[in-house]
């Protein structure tokens, strides 16, 4: 193989990957702050909360379906951790809401997975039903957490080693759903699941239960989000999460994760969580107005899934 | 009914090639068809038939030789463009839109409209409902099509030919779906057709029906042209010849073990599919399944699997009374299922052969539910060389292999558990000659070394070169059971024929009287 | 096998009450939200009301027209809710600069565009709609904020407001319009070249491409007419407001999509029509407006809405099952 033909197998294989350093090196001849150790870590911290999300997304992506009830259940998850952190202090109020974000997930899960409900319709319903539901909670007022000085500040706020909590919590989430994808069981049914779901039955895998099971991931992926959130804010407001559902889809997506399902990984996901971290962090420190950004982001998400795919296609056009 | 003269074909199909990647589907074909003819073509599966209706369609383009249609050398570039120059193809699978009305069906991509794009319904449903009269059919061109039975839905595809003022109409198994009086209405509008002057080419695996209706039968085998017969003037048995065209015992291994001890028996199997099957199936022992498609054989296969539920009967697994398992418990008790569709049954075409292998015994490649990648490569290892498939390397998709590799895949996949019964469900189908003869060789060998193996298969010659005893399916019931020199595809044919009455007995299959089966078969042997 | 595929192809052997209430379940939906809250609230069943139900309904209910053409393909259009905002912000931002009606025009050629951008991209470049349009919601309410400067605009001459007020009896122009839309849309798909192979291109599209229907051209009207009603219902909201908002809108593909789907359409495609959308639009509105005439608190009406989601799906389920048997 002579190199530009290996250059060209290069940019089809990991095209978004070298489109993202040519970004990074405009950016940081342009920015004396962007690249920095503190900068990153300030990127990967702002992006953990929507990258917590879309760990447990990746799960029900690749089963080939939807779950766009996640921003609901990250607001209603955020009150309900705040609240009762007032209530019955900080312990029990992170069970309740790892337990509340499984069980939700677990009603997905039932509706779409068991009785065979359209994803998109569920999820959507949910969305609607949980925001509702966080407001029969809250009363509709925003609720703060009294004790300022309480250990529950450590999962949004602190840092060790100078490196923030929420960052740590985020990597280390990635690896252990990485691990749990890749090398159990079930991450090996994740994918059958998805790639062709009568050949799964046919070799005797339930893939309800494998689909009820991303949905309770994805839930539990939530919960973790909404105790960053709650502790990064010390509060919550009844339309904190709102709009996460799509960043987070809009990030696996960037990532080259097919929403056909079949495909797709942990790193993938992570990888255009940051991306979309970075394209918001690089076009502010450019000096570009805030909303730039989603203009860009509208740009390099067609670009990259379209490139993605007339890759494996073998030619651009459908 | 008479053959038309050969010195007016409407269609003369001259040295027709197709090629698709490893396999050479179409060799030189030609033969004509005249005038208000009804010809059949027939062949094995994978004999090239279905390729060939397409080149017709203008579905694929050929790769070398030329079709003179009304005496003018064509190509088409798309199936309308076939369509409109007056050859239709009738799908087995109907290409219709169930929300729309019969006439917008009927007339579909060439509906009568006003200048601005307004349909003119009065004459679509005028000109519908007279190339619907025209057929004798009473159908109201203004139902939905959703709301007609399967053969109505038929009625109406047909309808595009008088529509469309077709010259040729092209059925691909147009009896698959269709019950006994829904055929011979079938077949009186193919009649009618040929009345009115149209060509039919009637492709089918039913021999009663070709001997029934058609003037000439075409044989096509391998993807080369064996010779067009006059249907009066010929028999069953010269076709099948013709179709199969060499001795069985080079192409077909049976294995030379001899039955050891019962593994398997049904008793009264019912399902909304089928209806008191009973089959018993021992150790060593290949039991062929012969029937043709919609006859209940898969279904009979996926039952016995768990991948269907099961109203009524009885299941000794090694002489034990034995609940009807789920899939899991059936991989577990050691019945392995190589079904239908390779592609959508059968593999994850996103995976590797490595994970495709071991899918249905995860649970023996890991350890506290995480897989231990050396124990899947070690069986990988032991499959491909086994089974000799040809990969890149265990990180090669199965998407990108070829169908024989595929299919090879597939047959690891459910050899790696070590089962006790193995049922293939049309393993060879969709695979050329060479990997064929080489599972038919590995059936052997899996019997031998003590398998039980259930085969489906709608190929006379696999079913009967294979198998130590054949059961013939029809319509849901098992209706005969041949073993040894009563095997033979007359009996077969005989067995499967028996049980469908067909309208207008004609000279072909008028030779043989409705008696039972194994009547026959005794008469003859 | 081919005998399952064909029984699921068939509805012939249904008795005809199951066939009609598979295609009309959502009227009977709608009569009984109707007939529950005229007996719990006396101001429910009144001209003026049913007037503000029409009126309330309108907005969801153009853009679900647009959707419907779009769902019926078998696609989908998220970004509706984003353009509805920037043809709103174009209405008011540009009167101004280049008058009223030229303005109202740009609001318009803006929706249309941005369809037909969509709708090019998912056919050139073979992405599933959900992708290519999840990309434009994010990017066009991107547009949205950068066009307003994160600010709401407001309209200089408030005679621009008295469109809105223009009615005939209970019917607001915004209602009129709606109706009038739907109905016209309906004509589109019962009676035109266009809308009859919009079902034949959703439903069986290799049955579409054989019969030499230009799909490609096809599902590119259908997201330019989706895009351009979205606008129409950006200009009547900025009409009603006076003001554009840049979060004008939001999620409100969702509720949109939620309407359709409640009708009776079909996301796989191949199925539905525009009275079953305005049936779907008309139960929402309704539902929303009881649940406010009873003074129950905002969660009730989220839940309930969510809630009845899931019913009508899992009706929608428990008959095609029964259809299947």
């Amino acid at each position: 193989m002579d190199r530009s033909s290996a250059v060209i197998a290069l940019v089809r294989r990991h095209g978004l990957i070298v489109a993202f350093l040519i970004f990074i090196v405009l950016v940081s001849a342009n920015s004396p702050t962007f690249l920095t150790v503190g900068n990153f870590l300030d990127v990967i911290r702002q992006t953990s909360i929507t990258g917590m999300i879309a760990l447990g997304v990746t799960f029900v992506v690749i089963t080939g379906r939807f779950d766009l009830s996640v921003g609901s259940m990250l607001t209603l998850l955020t009150v309900v951790v705040v609240d009762q952190h007032n209530a019955v202090g900080p312990g029990l109020a992170l069970l309740f809401v790892l337990v509340g974000g499984m069980v939700l997930g677990a009603v997905n899960g039932l509706l779409i997975g068991f009785i065979g409900l359209n994803a998109l319709i569920v999820t959507l319903a949910m969305l609607s039903f949980l925001q509702g539901l966080t407001l029969l909670y809250s009363g509709g007022a925003n609720v703060n957490i009294a004790d300022a000085q309480s250990w529950f500040a450590l999962f949004g706020r602190g840092t060790v080693y100078n490196i923030p909590v929420p960052v740590l919590i985020f990597l280390a989430s990635a690896a252990a759903a990485s691990f749990l994808l890749r090398k159990t069981i079930f991450g090996r049914t994740v994918y059958a699941v998805g790639g062709n779901e009568v050949a799964t039955r046919f070799s005797g895998i339930n893939s309800r239960w494998t689909i009820f099971l991303a949905y309770v991931l994805s839930g539990l992926a939530t919960a973790g989000a909404a105790i960053i959130m709650g502790s990064r804010v010390m509060g919550a407001q009844n339309t904190i999460g709102q709009g996460y559902e799509l960043t987070v889809l809009a990030g696996v997506v960037l990532g080259g994760t097919s929403l056909i399902g079949g495909s797709g990984s942990i790193w993938r996901t992570v990888l255009g969580i940051i991306m979309l971290g970075f394209i918001q962090n690089g076009l502010l420190l450019l000096g570009y107005p805030y909303y730039v950004q989603w203009l860009v982001t509208w740009f390099v998400i067609i670009a990259a899934v379209w490139i993605d795919l007339g890759a494996k296609r073998g030619r651009l056009f459908a | 009914m008479t053959a038309r003269p050969q010195d007016a074909p409407v269609l003369e199909i001259r040295g027709i090639c197709k090629t698709f990647p490893g396999v050479r589907a179409l060799d030189e074909v030609s033969f004509n068809v005249g005038k208000g003819e009804v010809h059949a073509i027939v062949g094995e599966n994978g004999a090239g038939k279905s390729t060939l209706m397409k080149v017709l369609a203008g579905l694929h383009a050929p790769d070398g030789g030329k079709l003179v249609y009304n005496g003018q050398e064509q190509s088409f570039t798309s199936p309308l463009d076939a369509r409109l120059k007056g050859i239709l193809l009738v799908h087995q699978e109907l290409s219709l839109s169930p929300e729309l009305s019969v006439a917008e069906n009927i007339y579909l991509g060439a509906w009568p409209t006003n200048r601005v794009g307004v349909l003119r319904k009065k004459k679509l449903h005028e000109d519908a409902r007279a190339a619907l009269q025209a057929l004798g059919s009473d159908i109201n061109p203004m139902t939905r099509v959703g709301e007609l039975s399967i053969a109505r839905q038929q009625m109406v595809e047909i309808a595009r030919a008088q529509a469309f003022n077709a010259n040729v109409v092209i059925f691909d198994e147009p009896t698959a779906s269709l019950a006994d009086t829904e055929k011979a209405q079938l077949f009186k509008t193919i009649l009618e057709l040929k009345e009115r002057g149209r060509s039919i080419l009637y492709i089918s695996h039913k021999m009663d029906e070709i001997f029934a209706i058609t003037d000439r039968i075409t044989v096509l085998r391998d993807g080369k042209y064996q010779g067009t017969e006059t249907t009066a003037e010929t028999d069953i048995d010269k076709i099948t010849r013709m179709m199969i065209g060499r001795d069985l015992d080079a192409y077909f291994h049976r294995a030379k073990s001899a039955p050891g001890a019962e593994v398997l028996r049904v008793e009264k199997m019912c399902s909304s599919d089928f209806s008191d099957v009973s089959l018993s199936v021992h150790a060593g022992e290949v039991l062929g399944l012969y029937g043709l498609i919609g006859a209940g054989r898969s279904e009979v296969a996926e039952s016995l699997f768990g991948m269907r539920q099961i109203r009524s009967g009885t299941l000794y697994w090694h002489g034990e009374e034995t609940p009807f398992p789920k899939p899991r418990q059936a991989i577990e008790m050691g019945i392995s299922l190589v079904p239908e569709s390779r592609k959508e049954q059968g593999l994850v075409l996103g995976m590797n052969g490595r994970e495709n292998t071991t899918l249905p015994h995860l649970s023996a490649y890991a350890q506290a539910g995480v897989m231990v990648h050396s124990r899947e490569m070690q069986t990988y290892r032991e499959y491909v060389d086994l089974l000799d498939i040809r990969t890149s390397g265990p990180d090669q998709l199965v998407a990108t292999l070829s169908g024989g590799n595929q299919q090879k895949f597939v047959l690891a996949k459910w050899l790696c558990g070590h089962p006790k019964l193995i049922i293939l469900d049309e393993p060879t189908r969709g695979i050329d000659i060479g990997s064929k003869s080489a599972i038919h060789k590995f059936i052997a060998g899996l019997a031998e070394q003590g398998l039980a193996v259930i085969v489906i298969s709608s190929e006379m010659p696999e079913i009967l070169g294979v198998s130590h005893r054949v059961a013939v399916m029809s319509e849901g019931k098992i209706v005969a059971e041949f073993t040894g020199a009563d095997q033979t595809e007359e009996n077969l044919i005989a067995a499967v024929s028996e049980r469908r009455n067909v309208e207008a007995p004609e000279e072909g299959s008028a030779e043989r009287p409705p008696v039972d089966a194994r009547a026959v078969m005794g008469g003859q042997g | 096998m081919t005998a399952m595929l064909g029984a699921s192809r068939s509805s012939a052997h249904l008795p005809r009450v199951t066939n009609w209430l598979l295609r009309n379940h959502i009227w009977i939906f709608l009569a009984i939200a109707i007939a529950l809250f005229s007996f719990a609230s006396p101001f429910f069943l009144t001209l003026n009301n049913l007037g503000n139900v029409l009126t309330q309904a309108a907005f969801i209910g153009i853009l679900a027209i647009g959707m419907t053409m779009v769902m019926i393909n078998g696609e989908i259009d998220l970004s509706v809710g984003a353009t509805l905002a920037l043809a709103n912000a174009l209405a008011i931002g540009l009167q101004g600069v280049i008058g009223v009606w030229p303005a109202v025009f740009c609001g318009l050629l803006a929706g249309a565009g941005l369809g037909f951008l969509n709708g090019s991209i998912i056919v050139l470049s073979g992405m599933h709609s959900f992708v290519v349009t999840l990309g434009a919601l994010i990017g066009i309410r991107g547009l949205v904020f950068v066009y307003t400067g994160e600010n709401a605009l407001m309209v200089e001459d408030f005679s621009y407001t008295e469109y809105a007020d223009i009615s005939w009896g209970p019917l607001s122009l915004t209602a009129l319009i709606f109706l009038g839309l739907a109905l016209f849309f309906q004509w589109i798909l019962a009676w035109t070249r266009h809308g009859r192979e919009a079902y034949s291109v959703g439903d069986n599209i290799n049955a579409a491409f054989d019969a030499g229907i230009n799909i490609k051209r096809h599902k590119i009207i259908n997201f330019t007419i989706c895009g351009a009603l979205a606008a129409v219902a950006g200009i009547l909201l900025s009409m009603r407001l006076g003001t554009a908002e840049p979060n004008a809108g939001k999620i409100w593909e969702l509720w949109t999509i939620i309407a359709v789907v409640l009708g009776g359409t079909r996301l796989q495609g191949g199925f539905g029509n525009m009275w079953m959308t305005i049936g779907g639009v008309l139960t929402l509105a309704v539902l929303r407006n009881g649940l406010r005439l009873l003074n129950t608190p905002n969660y009730v009406e989220l839940m309930v809405m969510g809630a009845f989601l899931i019913l009508a799906l899992l009706l929608d389920r428990f008959i095609s099952l029964r259809m299947a048997k």
